[in-house]
């Protein structure tokens, strides 16, 4: 399958868009390069190097405060994935395996909500439907119950479009062979669509872990996130310090971008398999 | 005479508009090899579904060898089926795959390995256990999920278009294969299929349907030869359509005021339609002197000939302007014909159905 | 329900198929249920008491006092300087949404048209890891860079072209475009990548020059790419908050920024519910008239 074929371009068209595309790849990846250089200079001053160090990595980590921000995260972070992922889940099977229930023409709607809603909306009303209608107050839990109510959506996203390409006859087929419904899902469905699963559970963690607006609207006094954290650290001073944790933020994403690709690059070669 | 498979005034309708199958009541003989055959969207694969367990009737009963079960769940009836898309569990194994019925039914774990072993070496597929289905071709993909599905010895084997995928080699060689299991094992097979030829050299006995309603069950022979209305006949085979009517002396007037004998016993002055099967029709040079009177005749003109290797089609223009399609074997005894001859068809006086229109 | 989990030894008549029929629809409804209770409850009934709240009169700690009800944040949004505040913030997110367009389209296909797989793929991760990077690093570091120490400044200052721009409105719009070009890039590449070429092929065999194939297949057909990239740009642009607080300081207020202001410091919750109603509706309208336009020009 070579799609490639009918884009016989004049060859300065090409060279125009080969020069265009490096330059957007440098303007993409630049200013993450220098500030991953600078987390490693020895002055105060972000911007002037002197020299080699790690003292700013040491300094980071005896940072009681930011270290219990990483920890609070991680805390948040695990937790509402794990819970979104299985709501989300739960969502997509009822969506797309259920051809009709009560109320599932809102559900629909409302599902996807969270996802276009801005972040500030979404924070906003929730500070306000804890504050001032739950008798609650403010701590991680509220951050993790403010977390879910965003990711879960995009879990159901994800996993949807992995149910969509799964051919019904495969449950239709261990019915046939005396499967009952619980062994079905089990043994057929859940295998098959556990990279979608997977990828939606990535993205949750993903989210969580990048979330600034939200946390800050819902997070209780004295047990902030590390973006939240950081984030305040950049308003007061810019120190090398805060180059040293953004590197480590995102060695974390690019981490969590090569296990999802992983991911996919498995779930590729197995669909590439069945057409050969 | 057991029926395996008993179907009585069964409909399935869809929402308030869609009726899929509309009261089909069925018999399927122990043992026999039965197609239901028709275009797509004719209510045949709902039928199957039906009995499959996968689809429950809106109305009706669907008895297995006496038990009925038309509301029973899939996983507690016993047939199995085998899938058009054959439905291989694409994560699991050859082996993991025909094993898992008998698992799902906690058969000890010695049978199972002993059964499946005999049910992949049953459809050539030794020494692939360990493969997974995305490393099959389509036709070893097929075997297996005859053998997932025979394997558990059901009591009536459910296939649906099972030869679709196939390219037209190996379904002809799956033809003759399936036609061998099945007298092997001597399970009945209920056969979904759109294509009549298919349908023709596989069954004992043929269903017909189109829009939801079974329109004649008979043996190959009685629905090529005896269709009950026009639709059989076109769907099966290719065929020439004359309109006419009963004259008092039970022969057909047809356009043009000729009278020829046909078949069939609708009353005097019915409306009629002929169904005449291309190969029934010899051509005779005009005015030939050996014509067997015990034949219809007609005169005509040769306004077309298409040449097919194996045989010749020529469209003769009767002397009403009816047209009328003529094959004839690509044998050296027969006369070549040219467009513009004229000529003298002729055709057995039992070759013709006369159905009432 | 529990019909179909016995074996039942019946006919069937309609009503029996209504029976299972409805046991399945209730089995969909209680998969569903978790997830919509807690949508309900975490989302549905929020949305609509923040949209209560921007009716209630305001305690003296900023708080709203229910029971008490104004259309006093309403009128507020009418203000001389409210109105700067959303103006700019819709007139930043569409001219981002844009550039990112026209930046991001000769890019995606650029990306999409090379032909080498291999290359395509890593081009592709290449686009990827500023996708999923942390937003609020990828902002931190334009602060640095636009800073009065920071690499730009230091090259606008030789060239004598730029000063400083840190806090000031066109580095919250570089940090707006840095932010969210990967977001218009990746739809863009899907839909590029499933075009089918043998269309553009036949444009040009049908006597349409490269511009004429581009103008009329190539563009048209990569519609659904433009529509989600457009509007998963627009959406986090226009309730941009990280980017205008580190880049823009307070010259430059932004809806994302003023709707946290009156939460925070400005001690005005019911107002602040108002905007967030009425940022939410800006998007609504937007999206509407986006598919709407959309649907009708391209």
């Amino acid at each position: 399958m070579s799609v490639q074929e009918g884009t016989a371009h004049r060859p300065w068209v090409d060279k125009v868009l080969t020069v265009n595309g490096w330059l957007i790849f440098a303007f993409l990846y630049l200013p993450i390069l220098i500030l991953v250089i600078y987390s490693f200079s020895d002055s105060k001053v972000v911007g002037i190097w002197g020299g080699f160090t790690w003292k700013w990595y040491n300094r980071m980590i005896h940072n009681p405060e930011m270290m219990g921000a990483l920890w609070n995260s991680a805390k948040v972070a695990f937790i509402s994935t794990i819970i979104s992922t299985v709501l989300g889940t739960l969502a997509a099977l009822a969506l797309d395996r259920y051809r009709r229930w009560l109320g599932k023409g809102a559900f629909d709607v409302i599902m996807y909500l969270p996802v276009i809603i801005p972040e500030v909306t979404m924070g906003a009303m929730l500070l306000i439907w804890f504050t001032q209608i739950l008798p609650v107050n403010l701590s991680l839990t509220t951050i993790i119950l403010g977390h879910i109510a965003f990711s879960a959506s995009f879990v159901t996203i994800v996993v949807r479009a992995r149910l969509a390409n799964l051919d019904d006859s495969l449950e239709e087929a261990a019915a046939d062979l005396y499967a009952n419904r619980w062994t079905t899902f089990r043994r057929i469905t859940l295998p098959l669509i556990m990279p979608g699963v997977m990828g939606g559970a990535l993205l949750a963690l993903t989210l969580s872990l990048d979330d600034v607006v939200i946390t800050e609207f819902v997070q209780g006094p004295g047990a902030s996130l590390l973006p939240v954290y950081v984030f305040g650290l950049i308003r007061r001073q810019v120190t090398p310090e805060i180059n040293a944790v953004s590197t480590l933020m995102l060695a974390l994403s690019m981490m969590l971008v090569f296990i999802s690709l992983a991911f996919q690059a498995r779930s590729i070669s197995k669909s590439k398999n069945k057409e050969a | 005479m057991t029926a395996a498979v008993s179907i009585r005034g069964v409909t399935k309708r869809f929402g308030t508009d869609v009726t899929a199958v509309d009261n089909v009541t069925l018999d399927i003989v122990d043992g026999e090899f039965f197609s239901l055959l028709g275009p797509s969207g004719c209510g045949k694969t709902t039928m199957l579904r039906m009995i499959a367990g996968l689809e429950f009737p809106t109305e009706g009963s669907i008895q297995i060898f006496g038990e009925e079960l038309a509301l029973r769940p899939p996983n507690k009836r016993p047939v199995n089926t085998v899938f058009q898309s054959y439905a291989l569990f694409p994560h699991m194994n050859v082996e993991k795959n025909v094993a898992f019925g008998l698992e799902m039914r906690k058969v000890d774990k010695a049978v199972i390995k002993e059964q499946v072993a005999d049910a992949i070496e049953a459809v050539h597929l030794k020494g692939m256990e360990k493969r997974k289905p995305s490393q099959l071709s389509g036709g070893q993909q097929q075997r297996v999920a005859l053998a997932r599905a025979l394997v558990n010895r059901p009591k009536v084997l459910l296939l649906d278009e099972p030869l679709g995928a196939l390219d037209l080699k190996l379904r002809q060689a799956m033809q003759i294969e399936l036609k061998d299991i099945q007298s092997e094992v001597g399970i009945t097979f209920i056969y979904v299929t759109h294509d009549q030829e298919e349908a023709l050299t596989m069954s004992n006995r043929i269903g017909v349907m189109n829009f939801g309603n079974l329109l004649q069950v008979g043996t190959p022979e009685e629905i090529y030869e005896r269709p009950v209305n026009r639709f059989v006949a076109d769907f099966i085979g290719e065929t020439n359509f004359i309109d006419g009517t009963v004259a008092d002396d039970g022969r057909i007037r047809i356009a043009g005021g000729a009278l020829v004998y046909a078949r069939g016993d609708a009353p005097a002055g019915a409306d009629v339609t002929l169904t005449l099967r291309p190969e029934k029709i010899w051509i005779h040079s005009r005015g030939a002197a050996d014509l067997d009177p015990e034949r219809n005749q007609l005169p005509g003109k040769i306004t077309r000939r298409l040449y097919y290797g194996e045989s010749i089609y020529y469209e003769i223009e009767l002397e009403d302007g009816t047209l009328v399609d003529a094959r004839h074997e690509n044998i050296p005894s027969l006369q070549r014909r040219d467009v513009g001859d004229e000529v003298t068809i002729t055709f057995h006086r039992q070759a013709a159905e006369a159905l009432v229109s | 329900m529990t019909m179909l989990d016995e074996r039942p030894s019946e006919e069937a008549n309609p009503e029996l198929e209504r029976k299972a029929e409805r046991a399945e629809s209730w089995r969909g409804f209680f998969t569903a249920l978790p997830t919509y209770l807690y949508l309900v409850v975490f989302f549905v009934l929020p949305l609509i008491i923040i949209t209560v709240i921007s009716f209630a009169e305001r305690s003296r700690t900023g708080k709203p006092v229910l029971g008490e009800w104004t259309l006093d944040w309403w009128i507020k949004l009418g203000d001389p300087l409210v109105r700067s505040v959303v103006f700019r913030s819709v007139w930043l997110a569409f001219l981002n949404t844009l550039l990112s367009l026209l930046l991001g389209y000769p890019f995606a296909y650029w990306i999409a048209t090379r032909k080498s797989a291999l290359m395509r793929n890593f081009l592709l991760v290449l686009v990827l890891i500023p996708f999923w990077s942390n937003f609020l690093v990828r902002t931190y570091a334009w602060r640095t860079l636009l800073d009065s120490n920071g690499l730009v400044t230091k090259v606008g200052e030789m060239t004598g072209l730029w000063g400083k721009m840190l806090f000031t409105e066109p580095a919250v719009f570089l940090g707006l475009l840095y932010g969210y070009l990967p977001f218009m890039v990746l739809p863009l590449y899907a839909a590029i990548e499933h075009l089918d070429w043998n269309l553009v092929e036949a444009a040009r065999d049908l006597y349409a020059d490269a511009r004429k194939a581009f103008i009329k297949v190539t563009l048209p057909l990569s519609k659904p790419g433009i529509i989600a990239g457009s509007i998963l740009v627009f959406i986090p642009s226009l309730g941009a908050y990280v980017t205008p607080d580190l880049l823009g300081g307070s010259k430059t207020t932004l809806l994302g920024n003023y709707i946290v202001t009156q939460f925070k410091s400005g001690r005005n919750w019911p107002f602040g519910a108002a905007l967030s109603v009425t940022i939410l509706a800006i998007m609504m309208v937007a999206t509407i008239i986006y598919f709407r336009k959309g649907g009708k020009t391209l």
